[in-house]
């Protein structure tokens, strides 16, 4: 077994060994077993599920690198337990990660998966019902002992009894195969077990046709240091598409061709990867270096570690000791001059909230990053949900507007992080950046950005004087505003002469000096709103995508992108007429958008939470906005929102 | 910043705000010594940040003609934190009270001294929150009565050095209102101090918990009940230095008549001893109001600060040159399409 070579191998000796694939191979179709050409399709959706020690989420991401390199469009969602350490085998502990490749554009991972892998029994019992009927299911028979069996719930094996009848089902014994496979390199049993991820990932690249050299390459140097595992994770990915190109367990192969995308240079990548490159990006176009203060809180803790490796942009990380730290910390950071950011979620964002007001308060820019998930309290803090609209909107004590910014598809984290950094640095606020789960971890390719024509950020500290007192002395007054933006001065410690002193006590406006007055902070608290009021003439005015004088208008903000895209492409295919509105700035709003949302006869509003955009709509525009709400943890499908927009269409006919 | 620094005098320190504490506060004795040590430092008022919460000492930003922040409660040490480890050039103090500093932002200020993060901190320890008017505080003794414990607290309190030793803090000092000369030579060595420096300064709150000090600050009392702390010294104390502390057999602290014992069995005082047991031991020598309390430096030990650890980082990891933006965004691997 020392000279694996492509097209030789285990599929064979798998049947000489006499394993048993349970007598019921469910790929029954002779004549197109027959035929051994690659079928080719133009879209492919794969889910594999597994326990959370099975590595799936590493087999989704190889898979995807490697058909990104190939020239697909791809889209990702990974799916992690709810329990980071949930017993083996059982419901709670599975992993899943869908990609769906494809030869033409595409915005989301797929409505349904085309194949599921099922590791074993949990995983197929947690991911069976995402396989439409038809479907192929492959699993590692391996594991569907009487222990297994229990553990996930079943009372019959399911491959033996008849509830897969509507699906094709292929049984792979992956363990054994891997063990064979790995036997001769002297790995023992048990770890070789490990490696039957690289089994599967063989067999499914060998099914799609995919390229194996960046695999192979990829597993040499991410295992560099260990040799044994190397070997092993090479053994079993070359066993596994093997077994593929030898068994006549699967009929044939398929293939995907490149994408026709707009041409360009083109990595793949994740919201929170985005978004941290997107911070980087913003402080070298603002020349500040970049601080941010994080407490560790899934989704968002990616966040900081990625920021954490770029110390050579003059990054500064700093893991504080709660959520309120992290963001005080930024306070402090701003205040001396840094482009400062405080990454979270939820319940983190909940703790920031008097920080924040601080920050209002004294004029600061600084960003929070909330990168949300299904709430209140722990609630589902691996699966996504948009349920912190209003928190951010409203989530403060008094009179305390900020501009907020969502990101909508993974590379639009990176667009995002540099407008918050924008807005936050030329108004000298608070921005809220908002994300979520879906698009923190979900994979999407993206058109390299030409970072020479990034926008320039640069801000001008003071650096005079810029009030004389009735005894002629020269002093700087921390709140004289510009008049065009109403930002204040901003004088870091360092500058001579510049000396003073802010709080969160209401100051008189321009001095800064402590003031109680009535009046001033009846025109204080007026001012902070038409500041951020004012930053509406400085964003983008909203684009309608579809049909823009169709009667039924779909406004959509975050990552309801990608399935609301491909919803309002399926339903203006069949003829009928839609329009589309994507926000970006949810605070304030572009200022065309009061003018899209009249005079339409229904206006629908696709959220991941209870219908807070909706709710914020109605009270400003008093439009009928209806909501599409989702609260399951997982994105809209587009298929799911195609049937909302069509029953829709007919009410409005 | 600039090289040559500008001789200043105290009033170059002083804003022209009014100042707002009550009057006969302890606060303003402090603020008097803070200005007064200033010119000494040799460091330029540009440099310098006061950083407070919220309580009667946090208006004390407000009052230096400094960079400052008058935050939120509690949070100063985690603002200062991010100000000093931005700007490893600054000269930041943080101004602090026992409810602000023990209470609402107890995780802050042990966490800042875990850390060494760069600062001096200075706790107005009054035993009482004045500003809310007169409820009992975490350094505030059981059965102490207030509006808000009208049959007497039933809290136990804090003892500030103590929660600072713990919280390995690798500077720590007690000083008090009454006594300019000693602020002020305490003061200087918590600022010469690299690293977090903890200061805790007993303050009369002359309205809401007066005379709390008053056994052992009382002019007459402080012979017989101040033990003066200073490095390499015998620990000694009493109006003819009469009496001294010891160790026992059993580890623990007793003061004694040193003619009882003999002068070689008094303690030697050793603010730089790494272990910090001895600082412990004096920090809680005393378990009350009444009783012989020691002064000065407890513990002065060296031990790298955070910010200066984590600009060593940043350097390091720019060793190979500074950051390429071009190629960070290619790093995931790339691939052409037309
Ligand atoms: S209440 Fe007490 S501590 Fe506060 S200013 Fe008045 S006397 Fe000073």
């Amino acid at each position: 077994m020392r000279n694996i070579a492509p097209g030789r191998g285990y599929g064979g000796a798998a049947t000489k060994l006499g394993l048993n694939f349970g007598g019921r191979v469910h790929m029954t179709d002779v004549a197109v077993r027959s035929g051994r050409e690659p079928e080719a399709l133009h879209d492919v959706v794969v889910r594999f599920a597994g326990d959370s020690g099975d590595g799936m989420q590493l087999t989704g991401d190889r898979f995807t690198s490697v058909s990104a390199l190939f020239g697909n469009d791809l889209s990702t969602l990974p799916d992690f337990p709810a329990e980071i350490r949930a017993p083996a085998g059982t419901i709670p502990g599975v992993s899943s990660f869908q990609v769906r490749i494809a030869d033409h554009q595409i915005s989301t991972p797929g409505d349904a998966p085309t194949v599921l892998i099922a590791m074993n029994p949990a995983a197929l019992k947690a991911d069976l019902h995402h396989l439409p009927p038809g479907g192929t299911v492959i699993v590692n028979s391996d594991n569907f002992d009487e222990r297994a069996l229990t553990k996930a719930g079943y009372k019959v094996n399911p491959l033996i009894d008849d509830s897969l009848d509507r699906y094709k089902v292929v049984e792979v014994p992956m363990t054994s195969l891997t063990e064979k496979a790995c036997a001769p390199l002297g790995v023992k049993p048990r770890d070789a077990e490990r490696s039957k991820n690289f089994f599967a990932l063989g067999m499914i690249s060998w099914m799609y046709n995919r390229p194996t050299a960046p695999t192979e390459e990829w597993n040499r140097t991410r295992f560099a240091k260990n040799e044994m595992v190397m070997k092993a994770n090479e053994a079993a990915f070359k066993a596994g598409y093997n077994f593929g190109e030898t068994t006549e367990l699967f009929a044939h192969s398929f293939s995907i061709a490149p994408a026709k995308l707009p041409p360009g240079e083109y990595t793949q990548i994740s919201g929170n990867t985005a978004l941290a490159w997107g911070m980087i990006a913003a402080s070298q176009c603002a020349k500040l270096p970049l601080f941010l203060g994080s407490y560790p809180i899934t989704p968002a803790s990616d966040i900081l570690h990625e920021l954490s490796k770029h110390k050579n942009f003059g990054v500064r990380t700093f893991q504080a000791e709660d959520e309120i730290a992290a963001a005080a910390s930024a306070v402090g950071a701003a205040f001396a001059g840094h482009l400062a950011i405080t990454s979270t979620s939820g319940p983190g964002l909940a703790l920031k909230s008097e920080t924040m007001s601080l920050a209002l308060s004294l004029e600061l820019p600084m960003i929070i990053i909330d990168i949300q998930r299904g709430g209140p309290s722990t609630g589902l803090p691996t699966k996504t949900e948009a349920a912190d609209l209003l928190i951010a909107m409203f989530g403060r004590h008094g009179e305390s507007p900020l501009p907020i910014v969502a990101a909508y598809s993974p590379p639009h984290c990176f667009d995002a992080a540099i407008e918050a950094a924008r807005i936050a640095l030329k108004y000298r606020t608070p921005v809220i950046l908002l994300s979520d789960g879906y698009l923190a971890n979900g994979v999407l390719p993206w058109i390299v950005p030409d970072v020479t024509k990034l926008p320039d950020l640069s801000v001008e500290f003071a650096t005079e004087t810029n009030h004389t007192n009735e005894d002629g002395t020269e002093v700087f007054w921390p709140y004289v505003r510009d008049p065009e933006t109403l930002a204040r001065q901003w004088a870091i410690p360092g500058t001579p002469k510049l000396m003073h002193r802010i709080g969160g006590i209401e100051k008189e406006d321009g001095s800064g000096n402590i003031n109680y007055s009535p009046e001033n902070h009846e025109h204080m608290v007026q001012v902070r709103a038409a500041k951020v009021a004012g930053i509406a003439k400085d964003i983008p005015l909203l684009e309608v995508e579809g049909d823009a004088d169709a009667d039924l208008l779909i406004v959509g903000w975050g990552s309801t992108w990608g399935s609301i895209k491909a919803a309002v492409q399926q339903v203006r295919a069949t003829g009928e007429k839609v329009a589309w509105t994507h926000l970006v700035h949810l605070n304030p709003f572009a200022s065309n958008l009061g003018e899209i949302l009249v005079n339409r006869k229904k206006v629908l509003v696709p959220e991941m939470n209870t219908g807070q955009l909706s709710l914020l709509l109605r009270a400003k525009f008093l439009v009928d906005c209806q909501s599409i709400s989702k609260v399951r943890g997982v994105p809209f499908t587009a298929g799911e929102l195609t049937v909302h927009f069509t029953k829709a269409l007919e009410e409005i006919r | 910043m600039s090289n040559a620094v500008t001789l200043t005098t105290k009033k170059d320190w002083m804003t022209d705000q009014e100042v707002r504490w009550c009057p006969g506060c302890g606060d303003y004795g402090i603020l008097q010594a803070v200005q007064f040590l200033m010119p000494e430092l040799n460091v330029p008022a540009e440099n310098t940040v006061f950083v407070s919460g919220i309580g009667c000492s946090s208006r004390f930003p407000y009052y230096m003609n400094t960079y400052g922040m008058h935050s939120i409660h509690g949070r100063a040490p985690a603002i200062a934190t991010g100000l000093a480890v931005a700007r490893p050039d600054l000269d930041v103090w943080v101004v602090t009270g026992d409810g602000d500093g023990l209470s609402i932002g107890g995780n802050h200020f042990i966490h800042a001294l875990r850390r060494n993060i760069n600062l001096t901190i200075l706790m107005f320890n009054n035993r009482i929150y004045g500003l809310t008017k007169g409820q009992y505080s975490p350094t505030s003794e059981l059965g102490k009565v207030t509006k808000s414990t009208p049959m007497g607290s039933v809290d136990a309190p804090f003892n500030p050095l103590a929660v600072a030793i713990g919280a390995e803090a690798t500077f720590v000092a007690r000083t008090h209102d009454l006594d300019r000369k000693h602020m002020i030579e305490t003061l200087r060595q918590a600022h010469a101090h690299r690293g977090a420096a903890f200061v805790e300064i007993l303050q009369n709150c002359n309205v809401f918990n007066d005379g709390t000090f008053d056994d052992i600050l009382a002019r007459e009392k402080r012979p017989s009940m101040m033990i003066n702390l200073v490095h390499g010294e015998p620990i000694r104390f009493g109006n003819d230095n009469e009496r001294g502390v010891m160790m026992d057999s059993d580890g623990q602290l007793r003061i004694v008549e040193i003619a009882d014992m003999g002068e070689d069995r008094v303690l030697r005082h050793d603010a730089h001893r790494e272990d910090p047991s001895l600082a412990f031991a004096l920090a809680r020598l005393s378990h009350d109001d009444h009783s012989p309390t020691p002064f000065g430096v407890f513990r002065a030990v060296s031990r790298p600060d955070y910010g200066s650890m984590a600009s060593d980082q940043l350097l390091q990891a720019s060793s190979k040159g500074p950051g390429d933006l071009a190629k960070l965004v290619r790093s995931n691997g790339t691939w052409q399409v037309g």
